[in-house]
């Protein structure tokens, strides 16, 4: 659970977790198990198509949810169920604890719900004097340790059989065993018995179907159905998002969760329970069964022309079993009982913005949830959001606010760009790194080394050597970003030089500024807005083919998020969308419109690994071109383990969580060195500053390139 | 469209990767006789392999005590074929119940049901168990034993839906998927069978 009230103590926090090798190594494991488990499970299924239906139908229910939930109160009650409506957790265990009294219950059998975790029911019934016993094996793990859970699938991910063992020892109270099928089998005997005592039995439910006014659950255990079975009393707690239509749109999630969760095909067990069923235990032979329907802030939710798409959830976990965040420092710390990145966004509306100030910010925008998502939600853009949401109710610290008033001012902003090319020279090497960090930085920044401001920025180069391109078979306008403009003025230099060889006549509109990304990460959506205003003026879609970027920040950013930025000006909007249409990224403009060969390239043969940058590969869905331009540029592809894992670099991310940016950047660099490759090349000017700093930083021989230079070197 | 042998075959392939163990007989005798031959082989109580010498709580430790003698569940069966296997089961020295499942919470040796369906794509079996006894009898038992009809081998779950909704709106109902043995992965990630459900699924797919 999110226990601290700043970023300072979360920092603390996680800093405590990196060191907690076990963890680490778990998750690690399990991470790059899980990869392959998932491609697995989905070989030779239109993973995209099921997806986009699974959206488009839970969208739907949510539109519907109030008549969906009379619909299933209706059939339920008619096959002999009690139908509850509970707008909040409270109310809701009220309501379960009411039942309990009123059927004389005793002792309870739960079967993992997160919903109960959300409402922190078993708080509620304990305080009312019954015995609730956990019955998921991970759950009843934690909930003997008074611990949350970890994980949405396996919430005990973060303990060792060790702990476990120590942990039964307790319970049993006889030393028992580390071998894991041993403890398994304890802990089936032991559980068998809070069965046979348990009057009541709580169960979530995954699937709440209105034409048939059953549920359904979805368990690999087995204990939802022994839990549905033996007390006489059954009481399922759902939130309306699980309300569907038919069982068919059951039946097609189905088909999703578990693969996405586990890599299952499907779970051991999907039970399907539709009214009053038969209870041996009961006097009148009858299951006592009630549903409990949780509000708790979702119908808000669903109104939300953003938000709504919340609703989608399935619970797998799949977004936190990508998250390289969540990889570094577990559930505990990614999230306040829902985990991951859904678990960020979950945290602010259903337990608070206090819960969710500090959890929000440490997203580093990589979009790996976004792209593994059953129900297509677009996390990484909600939890921006909610950061923002957050700074525009408790007010924008100083350094988002400065930078957004700055980045506002492209005259003032460069200006400052200008000018920090001074007040560098006394620390500044010849190799282009900074000797020592300035001032501002603390020591935690020191695990890679920071580039020098360039001696000329590309747009004064250009003014003087802009080539002259007799016959153009395409023209198009550059967009530079501020890195490579006023950083690394080389890189774009080099696709000038191959655009120019392959009859490309360009543009590089003057007024163009910063892309606006970081302060969107930033939360300052205003001035996200108006930077985004801004550089929609500067250029004039339509006199253009393309508008490329050497920056696969600024390529996503500008397609994705400009004409959502200005979605409420009209006319902008227009623009905008013309504008989103014609960007494309280096490696895609030339490997697939330019159609460069190989013949045109000197064959060095040298040996060159990849770093498929997060907004290239995930934001712009590019993943061939790159690889193809390497070979063509005369170069040996070595693929790198984890090639399309973020680097850590995430623009501001890395100022703020500078031990998490080092930890990722460490695991990205290990891969490539292992590669024995001499060249690390990639597309994004944000990744080689990272990648270049950190090995710089590690004394490596290993030079890192924009594809841009490596073809632009080679070029016969 | 597939063939019948094509799903067969799928749905084989399918349950083995989630460790079912699958045969074929022909006719329901055999099924009988591959029960009673498991019963015998298996230990007398499974879990004896990995837990009976591990000490527990007390009230555990009486629930396991209260079970004497091999048990044989076949609630729903038959009435012909029950006798039969009653008979047998008799002859081989085992109890063979078809009610009072719950006086036998400590766990019975084998569960012996019939499946309403195969699902070919994931191995599944599709068990509709309105009635408490045959419930708890796939759930208590250490090894569930399943007849699976050729001919009702489908595709996919949306083959099903139909026959899901008419079972489901004759309510009460209470219907499953059983796809492998129960199963856990909650301690490190490691696969464990039979955490709270059978520890094996055997599948007896019948040429009809
Ligand atoms: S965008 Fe990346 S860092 Fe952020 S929550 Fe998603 S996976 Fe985690
Ligand atoms: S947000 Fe998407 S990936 Fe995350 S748990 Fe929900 S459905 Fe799964």
């Amino acid at each position: 659970m999110q226990k601290a009230h700043n970023l300072k103590e979360y920092r603390e926090e996680l800093r405590e977790t990196l060191d907690n090798d076990f963890l680490r190594t778990t998750l690690d494991n399990f991470a790059i198990a899980y990869r392959a488990g998932r491609a697995n499970a989905f070989k030779d299924m239109d993973v995209r198509g099921l997806i986009k239906e699974i959206a488009d139908s839970k969208d739907a229910a949510a539109q519907d949810a109030e008549a969906l939930y009379q619909e299933f109160k209706k059939n339920a009650e008619a096959a002999g169920i009690h139908v509850h409506f509970a707008k909040d957790g409270d109310e809701a265990n009220r309501i379960i604890t009411k039942i309990a009294k009123d059927a004389d219950c005793k002792k309870i059998v739960k079967s993992k719900s997160m919903t109960a975790e959300e409402t922190l029911l078993n708080h509620d019934l304990e305080d009312a004097g019954l015995e609730v016993t956990e019955t998921d094996l991970g759950e009843w793990i934690i909930q003997m340790r008074h611990e949350g859970p970890s994980h949405m699938v396996m919430p005990a991910i973060h303990l060792s059989r060790y702990q476990v063992g120590d942990l039964f020892s307790e319970v049993t109270g006889t030393k028992q065993d580390t071998d894991i099928d041993k403890l398994v089998k304890v802990a089936r005997r032991e559980l068998r018995q809070k069965y046979v005592e348990a009057d009541m039995g709580i169960t979530g439910a995954n699937f709440a179907v209105a034409e048939t006014g059953g549920i359904g659950l979805v368990t690999n255990e087995g204990n939802a159905r022994l839990v549905s079975t033996l007390p006489r009393v059954h009481v399922a707690l759902m939130g309306i998002d699980k309300l569907l239509p038919t069982l068919h749109d059951a039946l097609r999630i189905i088909k999703v969760l578990p693969r996405n969760a586990t890599g299952q095909q499907i779970t051991s067990y999907v039970t399907w329970i539709t009214g009053a069923n038969e209870c041996l235990a009961a006097e009148d032979g009858k299951k006592e069964i009630h549903y409990v329907v949780l509000d708790n802030g979702r119908s808000e939710l669903i109104k939300d022309p953003l938000f709504s798409q919340v609703n989608r959830c399935v619970r797998c976990g799949a977004c936190a079993n990508v998250c390289p965040v969540y990889r570094l420092v577990g559930g505990h710390k990614m999230g306040h009982i829902y985990i991951g990145a859904i678990g960020l966004i979950l945290t602010y509306f259903f337990h608070g913005k206090d819960k969710a100030k500090n959890l929000v910010q440490n997203c580093i925008n990589c979009e790996a949830c976004k792209d593994v998502c059953a129900g297509g939600i677009d996390l990484p853009r909600l939890i921006k959001e909610i950061h923002a949401r957050i700074q525009d109710e408790d007010g924008h610290p100083l350094p988002s606010m400065l930078l957004g008033k700055v980045l506002k001012n492209r005259k003032l902003f460069h200006t400052l760009l200008r000018t920090a090319k001074w007040g560098q020279k006394p620390v500044a090497e010849k190799d282009g790194f900074i000797r020592h960090l300035p001032m501002i930085f603390s020591k935690e920044h020191s695990f890679r080394a920071l580039p020098t401001i360039a001696e000329t920025p590309f747009r004064d180069w250009w003014q003087k050597n802009r080539p002259v391109v007799e016959n153009p078979k395409y023209r198009v306008a550059l967009f530079s970003g501020c890195v490579q403009d006023f950083v690394y003025p080389e890189q774009m230099k080099a696709a000038v030089d191959v655009f120019a060889a392959n009859d490309v006549a360009m543009e590089f509109p003057e007024q163009q500024s910063c892309c606006g990304l970081p302060v969107q990460m930033m939360g300052e959506t205003k001035a996200s807005r108006d930077v985004a205003a801004q550089n929609l003026r500067a250029f004039e879609p339509e006199a253009y083919d393309y508008i490329i970027t050497l920056c696969a920040s600024c390529a996503a950013h500008l397609k994705h998020n400009y004409p959502k930025l200005v979605m409420d000006k009209p006319s902008l909007k227009l623009r905008a969308d013309a504008f989103a249409a014609k960007v494309i990224d280096y490696s895609s403009f030339v490997n697939d419109v330019l159609k460069v060969k190989a013949e045109g390239f000197t064959k060095s043969g040298e040996k060159a690994t990849y770093h498929a940058p997060c907004h290239l590969c995930r934001g712009l869905d590019v993943h061939e071109a790159p690889r193809e331009l390497i070979e063509k540029s005369g170069m040996e592809y070595v693929e790198c383990a984890e090639e399309e894992v973020c680097c850590g670099f995430g623009g501001t991310f890395s100022m703020k969580f500078p031990e998490l940016s080092a930890e990722l950047l460490k695991k990205k660099l290990d891969n490539v060195e292992s590669t024995g490759a001499g060249v690390l090349l990639t597309d994004c000017p944000g990744c080689i500053m990272q990648l270049r700093g950190g090995l710089k930083n590690r004394g490596s021989k290993v030079k890192v390139k924009h594809i841009a230079e490596a073809m632009a070197s080679n070029r016969k | 469209m597939a063939s019948k042998e094509d799903l067969y075959q799928q749905f084989v392939e399918k349950a083995q990767l989630v460790s079912a163990k699958v045969s074929s007989i022909a006719n329901e005798d055999d099924a009988l006789e591959y029960v009673i031959n498991l019963c015998g082989e298996k230990e007398a109580c499974q879990l004896l392999a990995s837990g009976c010498e591990a000490d527990l709580s007390d009230k555990a430790e009486a629930l396991c005590d209260a079970k004497q003698k091999k048990v044989i569940a076949a609630p729903g069966l038959k009435a012909d074929l029950y006798k039969k296997l009653s008979a047998q089961a008799k002859k081989a020295g085992f109890d063979c119940i078809e009610s009072g499942m719950r006086d036998h919470l400590a766990g019975i040796d084998i569960g012996f049901t019939f499946a309403e369906y195969g699902i070919a794509d994931t191995g599944t079996l599709m068990l509709d168990c309105p009635g408490e006894e045959l419930r708890l009898a796939t759930m208590v038992s250490e090894f569930h034993v399943c007849v699976l009809p050729k001919s009702k081998i489908k595709a996919n779950s949306y083959a099903v839906e139909k026959m899901m909704l008419t079972r489901m709106k004759k309510t009460p109902d209470y219907l499953a998927f059983i796809t492998g043995a129960s199963r856990t992965a909650d301690i490190e990630r490691v696969l464990a069978l039979g955490v709270h459900g059978p520890l094996e699924l055997h599948i007896l797919i019948l040429e009809d």
